[in-house]
């Protein structure tokens, strides 16, 4: 028998706050963290804004001597990883040894300390590179600095699908913990995308909004980047209800597919195919479903195809649903984005306080779902789902059921 | 610049950045002729910005789907920029 596998623990950094408390209120009033980007010189940009984790100082987590290890990205996780773990009630004694699994999704890993290192030698030829440049680098470097700061032995790897990256680590930590690989699993995501040579590169895609993200909006204009980390602490069912642990959700299923479609469009065939088989995989009848937090980034392409996606799917119930895209507030955090709208759908189940879709100005008719316009409504709902679509094609589908109904 | 010569540098670009030969383009060719899809675009706008040293805003993209449209486009630019010199 499968193991029922519930979240009792949540982490949040990023633009709306550096913890889940900010985080969440932001939400709750509709509260963009949008704002002109400061981390990176704006005149050598085409756009203006993003949604920075405006504060953030290494220095206020981490002795000088760690900071050096860590880029920014890893950092954001590690002080995700601890907030969820102290928000989950759990002692170090808990969580150290090898039933614990840490799967985590970045899309780009250390890139800010990439983009420093070719400064030095580039522009500054300096032929000396810094010798801490890979350790901080590499995409597991969160992962792996979370396993060391809480002794913990069991399963840990990094997931990378671009836009959908940490609802794959999440989806497969819940496989773990339901299938008996782990107990327990410190899952979710981290992205740092605020350095010269990746906005440069995000600036000649075209897809960023000039001025904010509109999502469902028929003026909508594009994306706006997004910062910052979501951990969720997931374990069994049991083990939450014998350590009398407060429940925000149960992650029910989760599904994936890839559209093997196109390298930047996407394919409402795919993103179908990965609902379908979250509700599969949770035995929900699509009818059960009452809040789907969407991909929803703002752009043209996305947004219709989401559309079609969700009538394909639920068919006359996508009338019924209430959808909302809380990359609206956060911005698109990447590889972070997941974990970050997995943080705002368990709160959304256990508060009965649907996020909205911040900055909508007026109906698309190809997108003519209830998108929640710029104001969050009070229900209660049996269950939800939050869906990823990376660019590549790779889609990532959770789906959530209400701490009521356990 | 006369329209033949913006068009004639239009088409090699295009050409250029997607690995045509330019013979196969023509002033009246389409994007969707040519089997080239939005990604391509981008790529042919970036190209096209070094080629005529203008600026083209993301949101004028979507409307470029032909050598014709794109033709206009950049002399619209280039009259914009030298009224602006």
């Amino acid at each position: 028998m499968k193991r029922r596998v519930v979240v009792t623990g949540l982490g949040t950094v990023g633009s709306l706050g550096l913890d889940t408390a900010s985080f969440w209120d932001a939400l709750a009033a509709g509260r963009p963290g949008i704002r002109p980007i400061e981390t990176v010189d704006r005149s050598i940009l085409r756009f203006a804004n993003g949604a920075e984790a405006a504060g953030f100082q290494a220095s206020s987590y981490f002795e000088a001597k760690e900071a050096d290890l860590l880029d920014r990205f890893a950092q954001f996780a590690i002080v995700a990883a601890a907030e969820a773990l102290r928000d989950a009630g759990m002692e170090p004694a808990d969580i150290a040894g090898p039933r614990t699994a840490v799967v985590l999704g970045t899309s780009i890993g250390g890139q800010q300390t990439v983009d420093d290192g070719f400064v030095e030698l580039y522009r500054k030829n300096n032929p000396r590179g810094n010798p801490l440049t890979i350790a901080r680098t590499m995409p597991n470097a969160a992962a792996s600095m979370i396993t060391m700061r809480h002794g913990i032995t069991g399963p840990a790897w990094t997931v990378a699908t671009a836009c959908s990256s940490s609802n794959h680590a999440l989806g497969q930590a819940f496989w773990a913990v339901r299938d008996g690989l782990a107990d327990r699993a410190l899952s979710g995501g981290s992205e740092a995308p605020f350095n010269p040579g990746f906005l440069k590169a995000w600036e000649a895609m075209r897809v960023i909004a000039p001025d904010t993200c509109r999502p469902f909006s028929l003026d909508r204009k594009g994306i706006i980047l997004g910062e910052g980390a979501g951990i969720l602490v997931l374990e069994t069912l049991d083990a939450a209800r014998a350590r009398g642990a407060r429940i925000y959700a149960e992650i029910a299923g989760f599904g994936m597919s890839s559209d093997a479609h196109h390298i930047t469009q996407p394919s409402a065939d795919g993103a179908a195919a990965a609902i379908r088989m979250a509700l599969d995989d949770a035995s929900l009848p699509p009818e059960a479903i009452g809040y789907i937090n969407a991909h929803g980034t703002g752009t043209a392409a996305n947004d219709v195809t989401e559309t079609r996606s969700l009538k394909q799917v639920f068919g006359t119930h996508a009338s019924r649903l209430a959808v909302s895209s809380t990359k609206s507030m956060h911005g698109h955090a990447l590889g972070a984005a997941g974990a970050l709208e997995a943080v705002a759908t368990s709160l959304a189940l256990y508060h009965g306080l649907l996020p909205p879709t911040a900055n909508y100005s007026s109906p698309d008719p190809e997108c003519d779902l209830d998108v929640l316009p710029n104001a969050a409504r009070h229900a209660k709902v049996d269950a939800a789902l939050s869906n990823s679509f990376a660019f590549g094609g790779l889609n990532a589908v959770l789906a959530f059921r209400s701490p009521d109904a356990l | 610049m006369s329209r033949d010569e913006i068009s004639a540098r239009v088409i090699a670009v295009i050409a250029k950045t997607q690995h045509l030969d330019p013979a196969s383009i023509q002033p009246e060719s389409t994007f969707e002729g040519l089997g080239l899809d939005s990604l391509d675009g981008i790529n042919i706008a970036f190209g096209l910005e070094s080629e005529f040293d203008v600026n083209i805003p993301d949101d004028a993209l979507p409307k470029l789907r032909s050598v014709a449209d794109i033709t206009d486009g950049i002399a619209r630019l280039l009259e914009a920029k030298e009224a602006s010199a």
